[in-house]
């Protein structure tokens, strides 16, 4: 039980992080403005999350434009999944230990 | 420390927005039924006013008429395969967008945009196909090919959408198999794969998701 919490990841803690990695770990690839409408969050709150997620190297960013206009997309790294896939494991045997 | 029901919480919200984020669940199983009785109405026409109980296979029934009544077949056929088509898109599009509404969801999003891609692509190679069948009067295999690419299109979609379509599309395309090996009896196949198994699927997901 100690044990499991140990194992749960700070940088999981928030909802905003929990919402974005639940996106990245179905889907290639992901869109800010997606983002804010599947997670239904401001511009601000939800960058913040996004660059602190990208700082610890758990999610990457793809700028590219299209047409004109230029869009940056989200994807998950694998270290990302890693941890994401641990996170949940550790909080599924929390609700199985208590 | 957070307690047991911030972890499931949490567990909760994963799941939910991963369901969210990468499928299409503003699919209704009132689509299916209307979608459903349309086919068999429409194929139920085919048999009895179009055909007039000759069977799609040409060698020992169509081999009969005349040039003129088998163009006429030809017209008709489309015309009401077209109608049954186009009324159960346009009621799918109609109860699809009323659930996605009243759950607060975008119809026009990203991964409806994904579904539709992955459904419509199999579905216009068979339509080609199917074209093709009908121009070169190889009419026995033109239901078996409409179930099979039909049957394919929705295990592409399933990806995307409920898990139950997978198990729909593996029927339809047993049922395409079926019409291309017993051969006469293939509007009953069409009205089999086509109606009674979409009016089946759809009560059953309306009951299951909408009940």
């Amino acid at each position: 039980m100690k044990n499991a919490i140990s194992r749960l990841n700070k940088l999981f803690e928030n909802r905003v992080r929990l919402g974005i990695m639940s996106v990245l770990i179905v889907n290639d690839t992901y869109d800010f403005n997606n983002f804010k409408e599947t997670l239904g969050v401001t511009d601000g709150n939800l960058a913040s999350h996004l660059k602190a997620l990208e700082e610890n190297s758990l999610i990457k960013v793809n700028k590219q434009f299209i047409g004109r206009k230029p869009n940056t997309s989200y994807s998950i790294t694998e270290t990302g999944a890693t941890l994401f896939r641990d996170h949940i494991k550790a909080l599924e045997d929390l609700i199985k230990s208590q | 420390m957070e307690k047991r029901s911030d972890y499931s919480d949490d567990i909760k919200t994963i799941k939910k927005i991963m369901e969210e984020s990468s499928r299409f669940l503003s699919l209704s199983g009132l689509s299916g039924i209307f979608a459903g009785f349309s086919a068999i109405i429409g194929g139920t026409i085919a048999h009895f006013c179009i055909l007039k109980y000759h069977t799609l296979f040409v060698n020992d029934s169509l081999a009969t008429l005349s040039a003129g009544d088998i163009s006429r077949i030809k017209i008709q056929l489309t015309a009401d395969a077209l109608i049954v088509l186009l009324f159960s898109l346009v009621i799918s599009f109609y109860f699809s967008y009323r659930k996605a509404r009243s759950k607060g969801h975008k119809i026009w999003s990203l991964i409806s945009r994904r579904f539709l891609l992955s459904f419509i692509i199999p579905l216009i190679t068979g339509a080609f196909f199917i074209i093709i069948l009908f121009l070169e009067n190889q009419w026995f295999l033109i239901v078996p090919s409409m179930l099979i690419f039909y049957g394919l299109a929705l295990i592409s979609a399933g990806k995307f959408t409920y898990n139950e379509i997978f198990y729909l599309g593996l029927a339809e395309i047993l049922i395409g198999f079926c019409a291309a090996i017993i051969k006469g009896p293939a509007v009953l196949f069409w009205i089999l794969g086509f109606g009674i198994l979409h009016i089946g699927y759809g009560i059953f997901m309306y009951r299951k998701y909408e009940g």
